[in-house]
């Protein structure tokens, strides 16, 4: 105890370090997501059947496999089989691999929640913008996607939250994110060795983050409830 | 001459016609009421009025413009039929209000939206903002609604969400404003409020299309009254005259449903 006590701040030192990795890589696959989704999610609703096709195919083969897979064959396909390693060396490599894999993985999960709520959105409101003599685009932006958006807050906070945890996968191509950091300490990092607590002391991370974004995102639920 | 004139509108869903062979016409300051049963194809024939579906054949004119034709392609590209739409309202069964607006706003929105579109409206913003707000009041006061205007629609009764939607469709002053089984969606005692702004409207010289299951109001209210069955316009007349004394036999047995209630 009295140890661990004396490790802490090396221990959260580095697990900090770990933990802006892991924030990154959550909000940049968030930023990516959000808008591939939506351009995905308008692809499988197309009426021009080859886009609808390859959109739906995509996000078939995308949440059809495991993203720890995906994360390995797009780290490792160029440099290895392709022999062109476009992602460049060290840790700046690592991250931009990991952001593409999860960007794309998200937004073919993103892409469904999209397409779920703009087809829940009734016919009628569509309609009823067409009669008044407005466009396409300004019946998106200025009528349906506010109801989009009250429709998928509760599905995409479960994803958003989720994403947070899988953030953790990328640990597989040795980006160094807070489980890469609390791991380190079994085999000796900082002077410290044989130690397992900072790996569940991980958790704790993951927990008070998740906390604040529960808060959050029930708040812009709540936000959203002053219409039906 | 006639500010509406219907020749010849054909209309299939898949193999089931629809409309076949719909003509008439309308005079302005006319109201018009549509009756038939369900399934007679008087919605088909609103929704081809307002392009939200396409006749398979016919014309549509009005106040003498072809607006569509048929046999002419140059009448149906997307972009000229969004503002051929304006000549048309239409007031849906299902009221479709936008939620997440105010009876205010959603009378606002597609005026504000139209005249965002104009040269002089960065210059005159504000003006303009304050028009269209004025002309949003004076509708709602006339629906019945000054102190609802800040009301969301799920704040409102099935009756004011309705008469919201018709001041949002009066907003555009449309030459020819269409009702679509305006009531139906409406308890009983919610009815008559809705049916006493479409009388107002009617007393103002309103050029109206109204689709009603509601007979006495479709005698009372019309000018000329229509009766569809199965596709086809089987009778139509004076309100009275059609109601009174129909000639024939498929508007007799319509009528006999409701009169012996």
């Amino acid at each position: 105890m009295e140890q661990m006590m004396e490790q802490m701040p090396v221990v959260v030192h580095a697990l900090n370090i770990g933990f802006i990795q892991t924030l990154k890589l959550f909000f940049v696959t968030l930023i990516g997501a959000f808008p591939l989704g939506l351009i995905i999610a308008f692809g499988s609703m197309s009426k021009f059947r080859p886009l609808s096709c390859f959109s739906k195919l995509v996000v078939w083969i995308i949440r059809g496999t495991p993203l720890m897979i995906q994360l390995l064959i797009i780290y490792y396909f160029p440099g290895l089989v392709l022999h062109n390693p476009i992602w460049g060396s060290g840790e700046s490599g690592r991250f931009l691999a990991a952001a593409v894999s999860f960007i794309l993985n998200y937004a073919c999960y993103f892409s469904e929640i999209y397409r779920g709520g703009i087809q829940g959105v009734p016919i009628g409101q569509e309609e009823a913008g067409l009669v008044l003599g407005m466009t396409k685009s300004q019946i998106f932006f200025k009528i349906t996607l506010l109801q989009m958006i009250k429709r998928i807050v509760p599905p995409m906070s479960n994803e958003i939250i989720t994403l947070v945890k899988d953030t953790s996968l990328a640990r597989i191509i040795a980006l160094q994110e807070i489980i890469w950091a609390g791991q380190a300490f079994m085999k000796g990092s900082y002077g410290i060795s044989g130690a397992i607590w900072p790996l569940f002391f991980t958790a704790v991370y993951y927990l008070i983050f998740n906390g604040v974004l529960t808060v959050l995102l029930s708040r812009l639920e709540s936000r959203l409830n002053y219409f039906r | 001459m006639a500010i509406l004139e219907v020749e010849h509108i054909c209309k299939s869903f898949n193999r089931t016609e629809v409309l076949r062979d719909i003509s008439f016409s309308l005079e302005k300051g006319q109201a018009v009421s549509i009756i038939g049963s369900s399934g007679s194809g008087k919605t088909t024939l609103l929704r081809c009025l307002n392009f939200l579906e396409k006749p398979d054949r016919g014309t549509i004119r009005v106040g003498g413009d072809t607006l569509f034709d048929s046999d002419d392609p140059s009448t149906q590209s997307e972009s000229a039929i969004r503002k051929k739409r304006l000549h048309f309202g239409l007031v849906f069964q299902s009221f479709n209000l936008f939620p997440q607006y105010s009876a205010m706003e959603n009378v606002m929105l597609a005026k504000e939206l139209l005249a965002s579109e104009q040269p002089d409206y960065k210059a005159r913003k504000k003006e303009i903002h304050e028009e269209i707000r004025v002309q949003a009041k004076e509708l709602l006061d006339q629906m019945g609604l000054s102190n609802r205007v800040d009301n969301y629609p799920h704040q409102l009764s099935g009756g004011q969400q309705q008469r919201v939607a018709i001041a949002r469709a009066l907003a555009l002053t449309p030459d020819i404003l269409c009702f679509d089984e305006p009531t139906s969606a409406l308890d009983p005692e919610l009815t008559g409020e809705v049916l006493k702004v479409i009388k107002e409207l009617a007393d103002k010289r309103t050029t109206m299309i109204i689709v009603t299951h509601e007979m006495a109001f479709a005698r009372d209210v019309a000018d000329h009254t229509i009766f569809m069955d199965e596709g086809v316009i089987v009778e139509q007349g004076d309100p009275h005259r059609v109601f009174e004394d129909p000639r024939e036999e498929r508007t007799k047995q319509f009528l006999s449903r409701f009169t012996q209630g």
